[in-house]
């Protein structure tokens, strides 16, 4: 799960990692406020949306005066902003981060992973902040410096100290340093994030390290002991079919194809989804039913796909192991029935008691096109599309 | 013969007592599999079926002398029971739990080293000797006794690929799901160095997804020590950036970990890697035949 910069620094601040003074403003005469607070000196104000590259696109900007945020504020809470990670489609700004400006002497990165063929956390920096951290270490990887963190002691003192040392750090800010780089990897585990990152990470002009950026994203697996970062989960930044899917237990990813899919496992569901591709065309989405897929499940899955306007035929991809196939095909036939299908359906199901199963299918009346293996369920999904763009 | 399980494998089933480790229990026991304990806290002194529950592991090991363990509890307890097992003398544990917290999984990693004890999973299907033995999700009947290693990071796709080559009368040796998550115990190499090992596997395959880069991993180790041949499909190729695709570890972020870089470290190293997922069978039946003649 992702989260806004503001909720971020937040967490940062329970964590000791010094930020800007500031605060979250959902209109504009909020944020005039909030300027009012900050006093003197520039403001600057960001977009709250998750998604990256906001600078590039016009999603943070600089003001002198109350009255001046206010006017920007005004400009930016409920444009759509459009940068290179949200799609063409561009993402609603709803809040601004309203924070003092800062007098910047260096920039670095800081940030922390789990490395899964080392299994640890790793604690990456480097003197090119402000940078993508992939980007340095595809064309200066020797500019980023790694401490791989053993779980049972945690991060330790020398660690920070090489790494502090490394990116070129006075002696005199060392303790500062202590308490930013061991908070940021308290904040990690203790809130069980796959990622905590602060780019940039700067040094001001008063020696001072403060967190100007703040990035984390969560481990759905452990939300259910965190209630506090659960809460803080915007419905806004996710897809409304991805929301409604997740209502009804389903895992679901809206693409941008034709053929919408759905299978029972992810594995499976990927695979279906480049056998789609290899037809020449795009699928749909992903969407994993589970390995129970029940009728309940099927046809939630097809109220899901339908609702895509995009999708001009639906591949049923089940293989029943334990799973019985003729309960399967009843299964969707009884949500075939239930929900009004208006373009065609392809559906191959494999595994225990398939001949019972695909009997059913074939005298059940309905408009089904049933596929027997998957080289020929790939076929039959390129007949169906022959037939739908003629 | 085969690598981990076999027909003198005993097993300890955690998390009896619910409907999941009965369900499978069931399952397993009716293929042939000596199932001879089960652990439930608290369910100490109660059969299920005949077989008796215990309430820690050491008691269910030390009593009735099981070397595996197998683990359906639930994912907030998952992580204590893998490391419980892992402190009562079995020497391969099996956790089919989906949903085990990134962080506790490093913790477990670690705790299992120090013991030496080997883990399949978490979220997985589980493993299948066929004929032998099975401590598995998966339906017996798709497979057959044979000469075909098979490892997977996925479920169904897996049984797919497993009945493609039983319906040619190609039968496995073991099948493997080594499991969906970011972090898991028995990784493709340390399979494909067990496999290498095994003079019934005459050949491998493996079924990568995108996310992490144990296939690419796998490849180097394939180029440098591995003499069988080698069948691979990874799956994930119309999968967008960053977005987790089901299983927790199939996640494609910051440009890594996609299916183009693996399939090219893995067609370097002389791995057939075919493009789609029904070809599978045929490419293993030729890469059999070529090999025996």
């Amino acid at each position: 799960m992702k989260i806004h910069e503001y909720q971020a620094k937040e967490i940062f601040r329970q964590f000791g990692i010094p930020v800007p003074r500031g605060g979250v403003a959902g209109t504009p005469g909020e944020a005039r406020e909030i300027a009012r607070q900050i006093g003197e000196g520039k403001i600057v104000l960001k977009a709250q949306i998750h998604a990256g590259g906001r600078g590039k696109a016009g999603g943070i900007k600089l003001a002198s005066s109350p009255e001046e945020v206010e006017a920007v504020a005004e400009e930016m809470i409920g444009m759509r902003l459009v940068t290179a990670q949200t799609g063409p489609e561009g993402q609603e700004v709803r809040k601004v981060l309203v924070e003092e400006g800062m007098g910047i002497e260096k920039e670095f990165y800081l940030g922390v992973v789990v490395d899964r063929t080392r299994v640890c956390p790793v604690l990456m920096a480097s003197d090119q902040g402000g940078v993508e951290i992939e980007m340095i270490a595809s064309e200066n990887p020797e500019r980023v410096h790694m401490e791989y963190v053993d779980p049972s002691v945690g991060l330790r003192p020398f660690q920070v100290s090489r790494l502090a040392f490394g990116l070129g750090l006075d002696a005199a800010v060392m303790g500062k340093a202590r308490s930013a780089f061991g908070g940021l990897y308290r904040a990690f585990w203790e809130k069980d994030c796959l990622l905590a990152e602060i780019n940039p990470l700067v040094l001001t002009e008063g020696k001072e390290l403060v967190a100007l950026d703040a990035k984390m994203n969560f481990d759905d697996s452990a939300l259910y002991r965190h209630g506090d970062i659960s809460a803080m989960r915007d419905p806004f930044e996710e897809d409304p079919l991805e929301v409604e899917a997740s209502r009804y237990n389903l895992n679901y990813i809206k693409l941008n194809g034709s053929v919408g899919c759905m299978v029972n496992g992810a594995g499976m569901a990927m695979a279906t989804m480049d056998l789609i591709k290899l037809t020449g065309a795009e699928p749909a989405n992903f969407l994993d039913l589970g390995g129970g897929a029940s009728a309940e499940m099927v046809k939630n899955g097809f109220k899901i796909l339908l609702a895509d306007k995009n999708v001009r035929a639906i591949l049923i991809n089940i293989f029943g192991g334990i799973l019985r196939c003729d309960t399967l095909a009843n299964g969707v036939m009884e949500a075939s029935r239930e929900v009004e299908l208006d373009v065609p359906v392809i559906i191959r199901l494999e595994g225990t008691n398939v001949e019972e199963g695909r009997r059913l299918l074939d005298q059940s009346g309905l408009d089904l096109i049933v596929a027997t293996d998957l080289k020929d369920t790939g076929e039959r999904v390129m007949e169906v599309l022959k037939r739908t763009s003629s | 013969m085969s690598i981990l399980i076999d027909g003198s494998t005993r097993v300890v089933i955690q998390g009896i007592t619910g409907k999941e480790g009965q369900f499978h229990m069931r399952q397993m026991v009716e293929y042939g599999t000596r199932v001879v304990s089960g652990v439930t806290p608290g369910k100490g002194g109660q059969r299920v079926d005949g077989i008796p529950v215990f309430n820690t592991v050491r008691e269910a090991v030390g009593m009735m002398g099981a070397t595996v363990s197998a683990i359906f509890v639930p994912p907030a307890f998952a992580a204590d029971a893998i490391m419980e097992a892992a402190d009562s003398g079995v020497s391969l544990i099996v956790c089919f739990t989906e949903g085990i917290p990134t962080l506790d999984m490093l913790t477990v990693s670690h705790y299992l080293k120090k013991k030496g004890v080997r883990l399949i999973g978490p979220n997985t299907p589980g493993i299948i000797s066929p004929g032998k033995c099975k401590v598995g999700l998966m339906a017996g009947y798709i497979h057959q006794e044979g000469s075909v290693g098979v490892i997977s990071r996925s479920g169904t796709l897996t049984y797919e690929m497993v009945y493609q080559l039983t319906k040619r009368g190609i039968g496995q040796s073991t099948c493997v799901g080594i499991g969906g998550d970011q972090i898991i115990g028995l990784s493709f190499v340390d399979l494909l160095e067990l496999f290498e090992g095994d003079s019934d596997t005459e050949a491998v395959v493996l079924i990568g997804e995108i996310g992490g880069t144990a296939e690419e991993e796998a490849a180097e180790f394939i180029r440098k020590s591995l003499t069988k041949p080698v069948v691979a499909f990874i799956g994930g190729r119309t999968a967008p950036s960053g977005r987790r695709m089901g299983h927790a570890g199939a996640i494609i972020s910051g440009g890594r970990g996609t299916a183009v870089e693996k399939i090219r470290s893995l067609d370097e190293a002389g791995v057939r890697v075919v493009e789609n997922p029904a070809d599978v069978g045929e490419e293993v039946a030729r890469a059999l035949r070529e090999k025996r003649e």
